[in-house]
């Protein structure tokens, strides 16, 4: 919203700077966006009088101009030929400046001193719109009332200041001059004075030439109408025009105008129907036929749907209720007799209507956010009262009001201490109902009546208490810290999940964020199976575009994609985590997904393997007290290379992969270079975490250890040797440690030779070598159940 | 005799002055002291002395003894500190060339402020919260006093999942779900992602974050919810930081308030950083709109509340100076090193 402080100034003088007018507007809730003087790149630019005008002794086409500044007489040689002598011109002086930061010095034009230019509109930023009498090409002639050596901002009245208003959707009544000047008297404790809509003369009576009637009262609470008739359409005065003007609105004509200035000053739209394209003498406020259509203004022919409410005459739709007039219905220059509409439409409707139609109009706009349909009458009411004051018609008698709106006014209880409670103040009633009293509220026993103008937003004692606040000053509320001790901290899963982050930080990995919805084709980019369920996704139905339009099921593609882009940008190595989420679907859509929170961690580049990443997830796991974590080969998931992949579980429960990204998968993310992805779930792994830690005594009697070299087939995982190990030794088993593995010339094809370290120990006594031996035996016992012998 | 002891003595003075290593002087010793050393060989001699002669000489072949011993030992003291500095000094490495490393990982700059902002708050009694991003309609509009034809919900461009699940445009939902579990005294903070349907440029994200707050218990007023936050933003900006509260409109709140923070760069006067305004916007907030209070089965006659709701992304890029929204989720190893 711009306002014109000029306009602003018809109601109430603040008195203050405008930089003052902007602070405190915003700080009483009328957020001000910024402030800009009118013209201000017009600088040392006067009103002058030409007094003389003699040809150029050596241009045919350059004349030389005696002007009058005030203070003296400057020479100005000039091309036009729009001047004469006696005329008003707007003069730029030497060293001035002008519209699109042209500057202006003194200099010769074919050996002649000019000591300046005269200007046209454009020169000065304006347009014949603005200054109706001038013509678009050649010198501006003022027919200002104005003297040589006025400032010529001031002359021409492009001086005003505007500001630009940020206004809340609950504020629909703020998107007006009077809105404003009711906020702006508030603010700065200043009486408000409000036009008195009232016609002089009228003529004839609306009801012989025209009937309303509103099919859905639903949509449309009130529809008032008044008419004009002799119409002469002309400019409108300065006056308007400047207020238009600095309200960001071009001039156009009188008829035009006045309806555009009521909408800015009342915040109520208008129409003005050319009466003689309403066949029948008929408005009728219905919903759009099946198949009906209408061209709007704009020349774009629209179709219109059964829930669009239209304005008609007897036949067709004239105009898009609050949202666009049609082709005929506006004034044109032959426009003899016109009715205003002045009406209330349903804002949710015309939302729709616009959102559907793909127009949202300044009308629109103003509706979709609710009006009081109270102010219908003032707004028609001043239309015809300016008709009058500019002459622009005769004002018909009468007027057809249909209001369907009935609405009681809205009524809160006072509660002043309530209110003070609830701020944290302390005022006194008085004061309470003195600023409620300046912006329209109504105090009378106990029960405060809500202006119809703030009606739709102020309901409880809330939002009294809220209007208390703006005037009292947000400011002026003191600050207190909440009182009271409170059990606050982070949850034992917030914990675990943070550590988690710690210890992948400190084996190198770098955190990553990246979008929780990707596109369907990263499921083919690692190769998911076509029934995999995890292709079954959460599905946005708007999405901005592919790219973003499922909810990811796996975190392993986002990570390539990040892995891919720094490969490409040659960081040719690196680690990388996520503390991801993951958004399983239900039966259907319309049930919740799962989502669940995953750690991923990927390493890429020529110094990672498998079991540096095997190494970072162990360290976690058992720093974290996960214990009991297996891997088991898996041969099956396509996104991995089959022989370097691993499930990940506890117990009986998976709760992840860790695998090499197979050679297919990564050319399709074009790394060159060897990545290894794992993904936990991080529920689930802290579900599995050791509670109570129980101190044990460190040990005191010595170890010893045994070391086996084993033969045993090439299939046979280390995990199960060593399982068999555990097994076979029992308690005093403390460490066994794998120390080798060797394939080759020695040892039979197809099978391997392993070599562990067994470390012995009792907590009790010292171990003799028969319990050694005994242990030993009963490990290669366990072995053999797997075919693994002593390596002779 | 004595002529000889004399000549031992002078003798193994210098050899000893002249020993250059451990070896050196071992030889000496045996020579010397040793069994069959010289030094020994004269007092086998001493036999042949006479009775007067023998203590005298007796005295003069033990004090050179002990005069050679005590030598030894500093020369040997004298060597080992030699050749301790010979060795040190081959030693001698270029401190100044590089550490060797042992790279650690580093916290996305998201986490990096969001534990801070948590951190500030826990300190402040709070909790944290967390909800679902893929919400009903109910919780992230309508339970918050936004019904389905309210003009508020098309300015957040919401991606929608079916007519009644979306994916979350606002941390405010978990407000709702908190306070329909939890009964007060309710103290959390509740971060998380949110989603709009905004293309991808330099300042805007379909998918950016928020941090919600929410106090509710008997006795909350608007001063509680600005103290809050002004120790919140001195926390996290430092004491000398000032804040302002105007009012603003949210349908959940009522008050409402947007905060801003004075421009660290021009101290409020105006500049580019601000758009001359002197002030940024830094979050919104307000007291809970007792219909939501209502809506959760909290009495709002007995219970008031206040909430506040802050852009994560806004808050790190103003501290790291980052120019474009998008760096943050490139994940370039180059970008996330630098924090």
């Amino acid at each position: 919203m711009d306002l014109s402080l000029r306009w602003l100034g018809d109601y109430v003088d603040t008195g203050v700077t405008p930089k003052q007018f902007c602070d405190a507007m915003t700080m009483s809730g009328s957020k001000v966006e910024c402030y800009s003087e009118e013209a201000d790149y017009i600088t040392n630019c006067v009103v002058g009088r030409i007094i003389n005008i003699e040809k150029h002794p050596d241009a045919d086409k350059l004349q030389v101009c005696q002007v009058d500044v005030g203070d003296r007489s400057v020479q100005i040689v000039t091309a036009a030929t729009n001047v004469f002598e006696g005329a008003l011109v707007p003069v730029a002086l030497d060293n001035s400046t002008l519209a699109n930061g042209v500057k202006i010095k003194k200099g010769k034009l074919r050996g002649v001193v000019s000591e300046g230019m005269m200007c046209s509109v454009a020169e000065l930023g304006v347009t014949v719109h603005d200054f109706p009498y001038a013509i678009e090409d050649g010198i501006m002639i003022i027919e200002e009332c104005c003297k040589p050596g006025d400032n010529i901002r001031d002359a021409l009245g492009i001086n005003d200041t505007t500001v630009e208003f940020e206004i809340t959707s609950n504020r629909p009544d703020c998107l007006s001059v009077i809105g404003l000047a009711r906020e702006a008297a508030a603010t700065f404790d200043k009486e408000l004075h409000l036009p008195q809509p009232k016609v002089q003369h009228e003529a004839g009576d609306i009801h012989d030439l025209l009937s309303v009637e509103v099919k859905n009262p639903n949509l449309c609470r009130r529809y008032v109408a008044r008419m004009v008739k002799d119409i002469k359409i002309a400019p409108s005065p300065r006056w308007m025009r400047e207020r238009l003007r600095a309200s960001g609105v071009r001039p156009i004509n009188n008829l035009v105008d006045i309806t555009n200035y009521v909408m800015l000053e009342y915040g109520q739209p208008m129409h003005a129907f050319d009466y003689k394209y309403l066949k029948g003498g008929k408005i009728v406020v219905r919903n759009a036929a099946e198949g009906e259509s209408i061209t709007t203004l704009d020349g774009v022919e629209r179709k219109l749907t059964p829930d669009m409410l239209v304005i008609c005459d007897e036949e067709k739709p004239s105009c898009v209720a609050g949202v666009m007039g049609g082709e005929y219905s506006g004034i044109q220059d032959d426009t003899n007799t016109v009715v205003f509409e002045s009406a209330n439409f349903l804002g949710s409707s015309v939302r729709i209507t616009a959102k559907k139609l793909g127009m949202r109009t300044e009308s629109s706009g103003r509706f979709e956010k609710g009006l009081d349909s109270r102010m219908c009458m003032d707004a028609v009411n001043r239309a015809c009262q300016l008709v009058e004051m500019l002459g622009a018609g005769e004002v018909v008698g009468g007027y057809i009001d249909i209001d369907n709106a009935n609405e009681a006014p809205v009524t809160v209880d006072f509660c002043p201490e309530w209110i003070n409670r609830f701020l944290g103040i302390d005022i006194s009633e008085e004061k309470m109902i003195s600023i409620l009293e300046k912006i329209g509220y109504k105090v009378e026993n106990g029960v405060i009546t809500v202006p119809s103008f703030r009606a739709g937003d102020t309901r409880h004692k809330a939002d009294i208490a809220e209007e208390i606040a703006r005037f009292y000053g947000y400011d002026v509320i003191p600050n207190t810290a909440v009182t009271g001790a409170a059990q606050g901290g982070l949850t034992a899963e917030q914990k675990f999940e943070k550590r988690l982050g710690e210890l992948l930080r400190a084996n190198g990995c770098y955190e990553i964020e990246t979008y929780s919805f990707i596109s369907p084709k990263y499921y083919d980019k690692i190769n998911l199976p076509e029934d995999s369920e995890l292709r079954r996704s959460v599905v946005i139905t708007n999405p901005l575009g592919e790219d973003t339009s499922v909810m990811r099921t796996t975190c392993v593609p986002s990570m390539l994609e990040v892995i891919a882009r720094n490969y490409n940008n040659r960081n040719l190595a690196g680690r990388l985590y996520e503390m991801g989420k993951v958004y399983l679907p239900k039966e259907t859509p319309d049930i919740l997904p799962d989502e669940r929170a995953v750690a991923v961690v990927g390493t890429f580049g020529d110094k990672e393997d498998f079991f540096a990443l095997k190494g970072i997830l162990n360290e976690a796991f058992e720093k974290l007290g996960v214990l009991g974590v297996e891997y088991s080969a898996l041969r099956t998931d396509p996104a991995f290379h089959p022989g370097r992949c691993a499930e990940i579980t506890v117990g009986e429960k998976k709760i992840g992969v860790i695998g090499e990204i197979s050679p297919a998968v990564l050319e399709n993310y074009g790394i060159g270079t060897r990545a290894y992805v794992a993904s936990v779930d991080i529920a689930d792994i802290f579900a599995n975490r050791i509670i109570d830690k129980k101190f044990k005594p460190t040990p005191r009697f010595p170890a010893s250890t045994r070391d086996l070299a084993i033969i045993c087939d090439d299939e046979i995982p280390a995990a199960s040797l060593e399982k068999a190990i555990r097994a076979g030794a029992g308690k005093i088993l403390e460490k066994v440690e794998l120390f080798d593995v060797y394939k080759g010339a020695s040892v039979a094809p197809g099978k391997k030779s392993v070599a562990y370290s067994m470390t012995l120990r009792a907590p009790d006594r010292t171990l003799t070598v028969e319990e050694c031996d005994r242990a030993v035996a009963k490990v290669l016992k366990e072995l053999e159940k797997l075919g693994a012998k002593l390596r002779a | 005799m004595k002529e000889l002891l004399e000549q031992i003595r002078q003798k193994a003075r210098q050899e000893l002055a002249a020993a250059e290593d451990s070896k050196g002087l071992e030889e000496l010793r045996v020579r010397y002291l040793g069994k069959k050393g010289e030094l020994t060989a004269i007092l086998k001699q001493m036999g042949a002395l006479s009775a007067e002669e023998r203590p005298v000489i007796g005295q003069l072949a033990n004090q050179i003894r002990a005069e050679i011993e005590t030598e030894l030992k500093e020369a040997d003291a004298h060597i080992r500190q030699h050749m301790l500095e010979k060795k040190l000094a081959s030693e001698t490495i270029d401190v100044t060339l590089p550490g060797t490393p042992c790279p650690t990982g580093k916290e996305h700059p998201l986490s990096l402020v969001l534990n801070e902002v948590e951190d500030i708050f826990i300190g402040m009694g709070f909790s944290i919260a967390e909800g679902p991003e893929v919400e009903t309609d109910y919780y992230n509009f309508e339970a918050l006093n936004l019904p389905k034809d309210h003009p508020a919900r098309d300015t957040q461009d919401t991606f929608y999942i079916t007519e009644n699940v979306l994916l979350r445009t606002q941390t405010s939902p978990v407000q709702v779900r908190v306070m329909e579990k939890q009964k007060p005294p309710i103290r959390i903070i509740a971060p998380g992602r949110v989603y709009r349907s905004d293309a991808v440029d330099a300042t805007h994200s379909p998918l950016f974050h928020q941090i919600e707050g929410l106090v509710v218990d008997k006795g909350v007023t608007m001063a509680d919810l600005k103290g809050t936050l002004e120790i919140f933003i001195k926390r996290l900006y430092g004491e000398d930081s000032v804040v302002r509260f105007r009012p603003h409109h949210f349908p959940f709140t009522e008050p409402s308030a947007e905060m801003d923070i004075q421009c660290f760069n021009c101290h409020g006067a105006g500049c580019p950083v601000c758009k001359g305004e002197g002030w940024i916007e830094i979050l919104g907030c307000g007291m809970v709109h007792p219909k939501v209070l209502a809506n959760c089965n909290i009495d709002p006659e007995e219970y008031s509340g206040f909430a506040f709701g802050i852009g994560l992304e806004r808050i790190v890029m103003r501290r790291f100076a980052i120019n474009d929204l998008r760096l943050l989720y490139e994940n370039d190893l180059r970008f996330l090193d630098q924090f």
